[in-house]
């Protein structure tokens, strides 16, 4: 798995996120109006993405830690859809 | 400890001393002290529960005032949730059985599954502490009563929260257990079906424990720093801590359940001496179990103050979460269908477990109901069917299996009759005390109150007379598995086919000296084994 | 001469190095290994589910209450928070490094890397009690709105993963320096190093939900 390429590769992946950081903290200088959090979020995922696959190997592991890394993130996507459900069509009388 | 050495004595003999028990590697271990702590957990929150059950023997003030009811009832209901059956049956035999039944040496982690009781042990110990402080939230520490209330919230919580340090690494363990240290041959479609119970049960320890403890560190932050998440003062929202709460919770009524299905699916087709019906239907509606059982908390919440869309959506998915457990009642039933069924008292326990259980479901369905629901909440229905998946379930489950291991997990035999006798009285006790609270719920008796309307006093007084012969019943099943008869068991009395039973009663530490290689199911009854006999 | 001695000692082919008594095992190296990996990624989704409530907590009230989030998150330090950022990603960096170099036998650079990361988590801690100080100097509380209170506790739960995390790595290049680990046994740095990769992962979530907000 590791060759001399590798820390190459880790060097050239730290750049990307580097870059993505500028990134982050350029486009919230401008106001895109209700997209400034999904853009913010859809750069922060590309990042962690980067992350996970690259700095954590992700990329080398099989369909089961797959399976156990992506799985949270539909549960959690859960929680917030069906709390936010509830408080957002409750009326109050 | 050589390798050879620890193949020629059976676990309980390899060592002896407080030491030998306390830090030792060994599942087989392990289980026996969870088995052993769940036990007096049990027997200390019954001990409150027939308090309860005394004072309600009258109207008004019978032997204990009202705030202290509230404290009885908070330590009846989480030292049962969080003590007992949480753990429970997958602390317990999950660590003695499925290193066993999958054919590996230990679990995949050993000093984590130490280090898990251990957390367990000091999770135990703050958590009664702080309840003897005392503690009257109920298990459910709702807000707001729990930021304001004057009693001890901070440290049963912190208590709560490490214990599920513990239901999160055990968790961990089986899983990859499960995946890494399945011997070679038994691929998942022949894992036995326990082990498809725990595996299941264990995604659901591990994926819906951490929520439940932000949760509960949230609240402690509320109490201590004046966050205000769930405080309507500050702009919080109390209906979103029962959200919190209840994606755990909920689906830790599946991690209480679960393994207990797991081991009807075990004990029924060895009494019937027929294969399991529907083998993958049942693997895989454990799963579906876990998968769905996410979807319906919301139906704890229907009269909260939640949105009336998002109830109509959790009382329909709760509709749903059903299916999959009847599909396991259904093909147990198929399995005892022309069987030759043998009625010792582990099958005894599950015969039980299924017909009580279908009653605890069916009115779960009955809860689930929108309309129903409206009527039915917070009133003693809620609690008739809450133990009746509890107890009829989940306790008859661990009964069965207590009484099925026996011989595995002790080397002795334990008096067949004296366990009927036990079980007889156990079964009609329990009928006594918690059918004539679904009346009662039904004529609007709310739950958790010090006092009553003379008008229920006749079922109050039927329910109490019942914990009495739950009780005298559940000392004499003691008394019958505390006095064995035989102190040597065989190494199959009971003619399973399962790999546990393939080694001595009781087994050696290490298990197994040649890790073995399966050539067929594990449920082959009527067939194979039967004829090699 | 003894320091070149010393160096090349760092360097020597796992045979070649004293032998360590190993914890007695009932699995071969390679199922330890994978089953080592597959708990710490489940760990891991534990650790995300965790943080899933904050993140709950932050979508529902920011629906709520949009304008309290801009004005709070505009009071927050984007400076200090960008610089935070910046090494948190770096360690995570060096933490990658560590993971491959010790699976070379590459021992003095592992110890470098380490310690690194170490000073890195350090420095992000001091960066974190200097903004916590200002913060309440100025009378900023968590209970002073459900903005602060996410605020506090979030970036509160994600500095109790960053000490964590510092004890671990501690503990790892203890056991480097007493030469534990080389090319043959290598897993606790691989999962300490995802440990350390995950409360990176969190604060890149975390900085523009609270500071750019």
């Amino acid at each position: 798995m590791v060759n001399s390429n590798t820390y190459k590769q880790y060097f050239n992946i730290w750049l990307l996120l580097m870059f993505l950081t500028v990134i982050t903290v350029g486009a919230a200088q401008f106001d895109f109006g209700s997209l400034n959090i999904p853009i913010a979020m859809l750069i922060a995922s590309i990042k962690a993405g980067v992350v996970a696959l690259h700095f954590m190997h992700l990329k080398y592991e099989d369909g089961m830690t797959w399976i156990f890394a992506t799985y949270p993130i539909f549960l959690l996507f859960l929680l917030i859809a069906f709390s936010a459900t509830d408080i957002f069509t409750r009326v109050v009388n | 400890m050589s390798q050879s050495h620890s193949f020629d004595k059976s676990y309980l003999e390899d060592g002896t001393g407080f030491k030998s028990w306390f830090f030792t590697h060994d599942h087989k271990r392990l289980g026996v002290m969870y088995l052993w702590a769940i036990g007096i957990f049990f027997i200390l929150a019954a001990i409150a529960s027939f308090l309860i059950r005394f004072e309600h023997l009258t109207p008004g003030q019978t032997i204990v005032d009202a705030q202290t009811y509230n404290v009885l009832f908070t330590l009846h209901g989480a030292v049962m949730v969080f003590l007992f059956i949480v753990p429970g049956v997958a602390a317990s035999f999950g660590n003695f059985l499925i290193p066993l039944m999958i054919g590996a040496r230990d679990v995949i982690f050993p000093k984590l599954n130490l280090y898990s009781f251990w957390v367990y042990c000091a999770g135990a110990i703050i958590f009664l502490i702080a309840l003897a402080a005392p503690a009257d939230t109920g298990w459910t520490f709702y807000t707001p009563y729990s930021i304001d209330t004057g009693a001890n919230v901070i440290l049963v919580t912190f208590g709560v929260f490490v214990l599920g340090f513990s239901s999160i690494l055990t968790g961990i363990n089986f899983i990859v257990s499960i995946h890494k240290l399945r011997a070679p041959g038994l691929t998942w479609d022949r894992l036995p079906l326990f082990c498809w119970a725990a595996y299941a049960t264990s995604l659901l320890q591990v994926l819906a424990t951490p929520v439940v403890g932000i949760t509960l560190l949230l609240l402690i932050g509320e109490r201590y720093f004046g966050l205000g998440f769930f405080d309507p003062a500050k702009g919080g929202d109390p209906v979103l801590f029962q959200h919190f709460f209840w994606f755990y919770s909920h689906p830790a009524v599946y991690i209480m359940i679960l393994p207990a299905m797991g081991i009807i699916s075990e004990v029924i087709p060895v009494f019937s001496r027929k294969p399991i019906f529907g083998y993958k239907a049942i693997a895989y509606s454990s799963l579906a179990i876990a998968l769905i059982s996410f979807l319906v908390w919301g139906h704890h919440m229907f009269v909260s103050g939640q949105s009336k869309l998002i109830n109509i959506i959790f009382s329909v998915i709760t509709f749903a979460v059903a299916v999959p457990t009847a599909i396991k009642v259904f093909n147990w039933l198929w399995t005892m269908y022309k069987g030759s069924i043998e009625l010792s008292a582990a099958m005894l326990y599950s015969l039980a477990f299924i017909f009580l259980f279908t009653i605890g479901g069916l009115t779960g369905l009955f809860l689930g109901a929108l309309a129903a629901d409206v009527h039915l909440h917070d009133t003693y229905f809620v609690v008739a069917h809450m133990h009746y998946v509890m107890i009829g379930g989940t306790v008859f489950g661990l009964f069965s299996a207590i009484h099925f291991w026996y011989p595995k997990m002790w080397g002795k035999m334990f008096d067949e009759f004296k366990a009927k006798i036990a079980f007889v009285l156990i079964f009609i006790g329990f009928n006594i005390v918690f059918f004539p609270q679904f009346i009662l719920g039904t004529l609007g008796m709310p739950r958790r109150y010090f006092n009553y309307s003379p008008e229920f006093a006749t079922l109050h007084q039927i329910s109490t007379y019942g914990t009495w012969i739950l009780g005298i019943g559940f000392i004499i099943m003691l008394y019958a598995l505390l006095r064995p008869i035989s102190n040597k068991a065989e190494a199959n009395p009971y003619k399973s086919a399962s790999l546990e039973w393939a080694m001595p009663s009781p087994p050696p530490t290490l298990n197994f000296e040649k890790i073995p290689t399966l050539t067929a199911s594990t449920y082959d009854y009527g067939t194979k084994l039967e004829q090699e006999a | 001469m003894p320091f070149m001695k010393f160096v090349k000692s760092l360097a020597l082919p796992s045979e070649m190095l004293p032998p360590i008594i190993e914890e007695e095992s009932h699995f071969d190296p390679e199922t330890e290994h994978s089953a080592a990996k597959l708990g710490m990624w489940l760990f891991l989704a534990t650790e995300l589910l965790l943080f899933g409530g904050l993140f709950a907590a932050y979508a529902i009230f920011r629906a709520k209450y949009p304008e309290m989030f801009l004005e709070g998150s505009a009071s927050l330090d984007v400076v200090l928070g960008t610089v935070n950022t910046v090494i948190l990603i770096f360690s995570s960096y060096t933490v990658a490094i560590a993971v491959s170099a010790i699976q070379e036998n590459r021992i003095r650079l592992v110890k470098w890397m380490l310690w690194i990361t170490i000073i890195c988590a350090a420095i992000f801690a001091v960066n974190k009690y200097f903004e916590y100080s200002y913060k309440i100097s100025n009378g900023i509380t968590p209970g002073t709105d459900i903005f602060y209170s996410i605020y506090y506790a979030a970036t509160g739960v994600h500095m109790l993963h960053v000490f964590i995390g510092m004890a671990v790595l501690g503990v790892l290049l203890k056991k480097v320096n007493e030469g534990r680990y080389h090319k043959g046994n290598f897993t606790a740095i691989e999962i300490g190093g995802l440990y350390w990769h995950l409360v990176d992962l969190i604060w890149i979530y975390l900085f523009p939900l609270l500071y750019l907000a």
